[in-house]
């Protein structure tokens, strides 16, 4: 291939298909990572409400995990969980989703306000009543909150798994673009990474106001 | 009827009890209002009633049922809970909140909605208007009003109410007081009511229980009961060096007996006057009234030397009126202000009905509450 032209549109065009084949396999391995890392950040989060004394120990190991480079942990997964492994892949990205996802969600519970749970304690809600029906909704803008920026950073991530054979947007980026020195492939391969995040981001923008009309209401006067 | 029988609590590496072997009984349909200084455990009392705190020992009963047999959210679900910071779930709105114990009994979505327009109705908040709001829509007295329709909605007999006029300003407190007090004689609940407030102690409750350090009761009785005759120094020291004008708000001018006055009609012989004057009465004035019995003042025995009739020239004002609706304690401040230190007491048609002196307000104060005075010496009614 040569490079006289920065942008090969002929090339975008022709490679539609597989730009959106692409596409759709890094959206699969993002909302995997996002969904795996949020039921067990949730989890995590129920255990830490239980026994408070949990919360500095279960934050410390998901920093450690947070604190691995990418590429590192893939290269560390390889040996058990092999190569072009989906998991592979999602051990090390619901790794770091989780940092952020607990601390949000125990962040969310712990600003319920007190007379609000003991007023939910006095009228008689059983405790899975009052967690699912009083304190998950209040806590719902802090924890969407958490979801943005771990979808966000995973979406990032996920391109870095074309270095150990998976599809996604990374591997426009990484097998065609670096391996063929080919400009165009490496810039649509980025920028439908940071749409596909802005797009999320905005999603979730779009969910949390509608399932949070109350949280915009405030007294007018 | 809401029983305690030698209750004690005691937390977990607290030397002294929170409360200590308290035993009280509030009868059905009575508002008993639990004060005392911090530490008190006022509101521990109160919270072993829906076991949101359970008892050490001792035996709690809710209509001869021990509340520690009745599963928790069972128990809490048929109690009215009323707490200062309201707790409304600021994710729902003001008919989702009100609708919160019918929906948990599962009724069903009629006779939920039903009931909270009838519930906002109830506590004066125009269903209309409020029922879509969220709670951060609200001013603080329309938050505590849906509180307290809240508390109300499954039509609970036994409500708990955790000084739940406390956060709001004196104006609209004294207005919460009111409805409530309305609804309270409507309704009839048995209430347990908690405050540090004696003066809310003293207006709202049928029945006061005065908390000493660890729950220990040092008096449990009429407001009037414990105003004249408190048991202790405690007591006396609680409820403040003023407790004469606190009891002399409990009673209205019409509650006590009057004094009969002289009645000098105008336009009546002098001669007649004197003599009634003379008689056995030890006064040397007599209350001169027109023709349909309407104070004009007083005359003095000297005025009416000599012959002819009483003529309206004569009446000496300065007398101020008093209603039989006043409380005592206006009474004694109008009295206290004028120039003649006895108010003559009229009807609604303004004719004299007795006359009260300062002198009556200081006999009432020295005799026992519940004297013959008191046509009915219990309830709010008897004080509004």
């Amino acid at each position: 291939m040569t490079d006289d032209a920065l942008v090969r549109w002929d090339w975008i065009v022709r490679e539609l298909d597989e730009i959106a084949r692409r596409l759709g396999e890094h959206v699969l391995l993002t909302v995997l990572a996002v969904a795996i890392g949020f039921g067990i950040s949730f989890a995590l989060a129920l255990v830490i409400r239980r026994r408070p004394i949990l919360h500095s120990p279960v934050l410390g190991v998901a920093g450690v995990l947070y604190a691995i480079p990418s590429l590192a942990l893939f290269a560390l997964l390889i040996p058990f969980t092999g190569v072009q492994s989906v998991l592979t892949a999602e051990i090390a990205l619901v790794s770091y989703t989780i940092l952020i996802l607990v601390r949000n969600i125990v962040t969310g519970f712990a600003g319920v306000p007190q007379d609000v749970l003991e007023a939910a304690d006095g009228m008689g809600y059983t405790p899975w009543q009052r967690l699912w029906r009083v304190e998950l909704p209040i806590a719902l803008p802090v924890i969407v909150a958490g979801l943005r920026i771990a979808t966000v950073t995973t979406v990032g991530l996920v391109t870095v798994t074309a270095l150990i054979g998976l599809g996604g947007l990374g591997y426009l980026i990484v097998n065609i673009g670096l391996a063929r020195f080919f400009f165009t492939a490496t810039l649509v391969g980025t920028l439908g990474a940071i749409g596909l995040a802005i797009a999320a981001d905005l999603g979730f923008v779009a969910l949390e106001r509608a399932l949070t009309p109350w949280a915009r209401s405030r007294r007018t006067g | 009827m809401v029983a305690f029988e030698r209750v004690t609590k005691r937390y977990a590496g607290v030397d002294e009890p929170a409360v200590r072997d308290l035993t009280l009984t509030v009868p059905s349909g009575e508002i008993c209002v639990l004060v005392g200084p911090s530490g008190s455990g006022k509101t521990t009392t109160m919270k072993m009633v829906n076991r949101l705190i359970e008892p050490t020992s001792g035996r709690i009963t809710i209509d001869g049922t021990d509340v520690m047999r009745l599963p928790a959210v069972e128990l809490r679900r048929r109690i009215g809970y009323v707490i200062q910071q309201v707790g409304l779930f600021p994710h729902l709105t003001v008919a989702d909140n009100v609708a919160v114990v019918p929906r948990l009994l599962r009724w069903s979505p009629e006779r939920v909605r039903d009931r909270v327009e009838e519930l906002l109705e109830l506590v004066g908040l125009e269903p209309g208007r409020y029922r879509g709001r969220y709670p951060a829509e609200l001013s603080g007295g329309e938050r505590q009003r849906v509180g307290v329709a809240r508390a109300m909605a499954a039509d609970p007999s036994v409500m708990l109410m955790d000084e739940p006029f406390g956060a709001v300003d004196p104006i609209r407190r004294e207005r919460l007081q009111n409805e409530f007090l309305r609804l309270q004689r409507r309704l009839g609940k048995t209430v347990i009511f908690v405050t540090h407030d004696v003066d809310e102690a003293i207006k709202m409750a049928d029945r006061i229980a005065i908390l000493q350090r660890s729950g220990v009761l040092a008096q449990y009785d009429t407001a009037d009961a414990i105003l004249s005759r408190p048991a202790s120094d405690f007591v006396e020291h609680f409820i403040g060096a003023d407790r004469g004008l606190k009891r002399l708000s409990l009673r209205r001018v019409g509650d006590i007996s009057l004094l009969p006055p002289v009645l000098v009609r105008v336009g009546e012989p002098r001669a007649e006057a004197r003599r009634r004057l003379g008689g056995g009465a030890p006064v040397d004035f007599a209350l001169l009234v027109d023709a349909a019995e309407r104070p004009l003042g007083w005359v003095h025995r000297r005025e009416l030397d000599g012959d002819g009739s009483v003529g309206p020239e004569l009446a000496i004002p300065g007398s101020p009126t008093l209603e039989p609706e006043s409380t005592l304690r206006d009474a004694l401040s109008t009295m206290l202000g004028s120039s003649v230190q006895l108010g003559v007491v009229v009807d609604g048609g303004g004719r004299v009905v007795g006359i009260l002196s300062v002198d009556t307000l200081s006999e009432y104060l020295r005799a026992p509450p519940g004297a013959p005075e008191g046509s009915a010496n219990r309830g709010p009614e008897s004080r509004r």
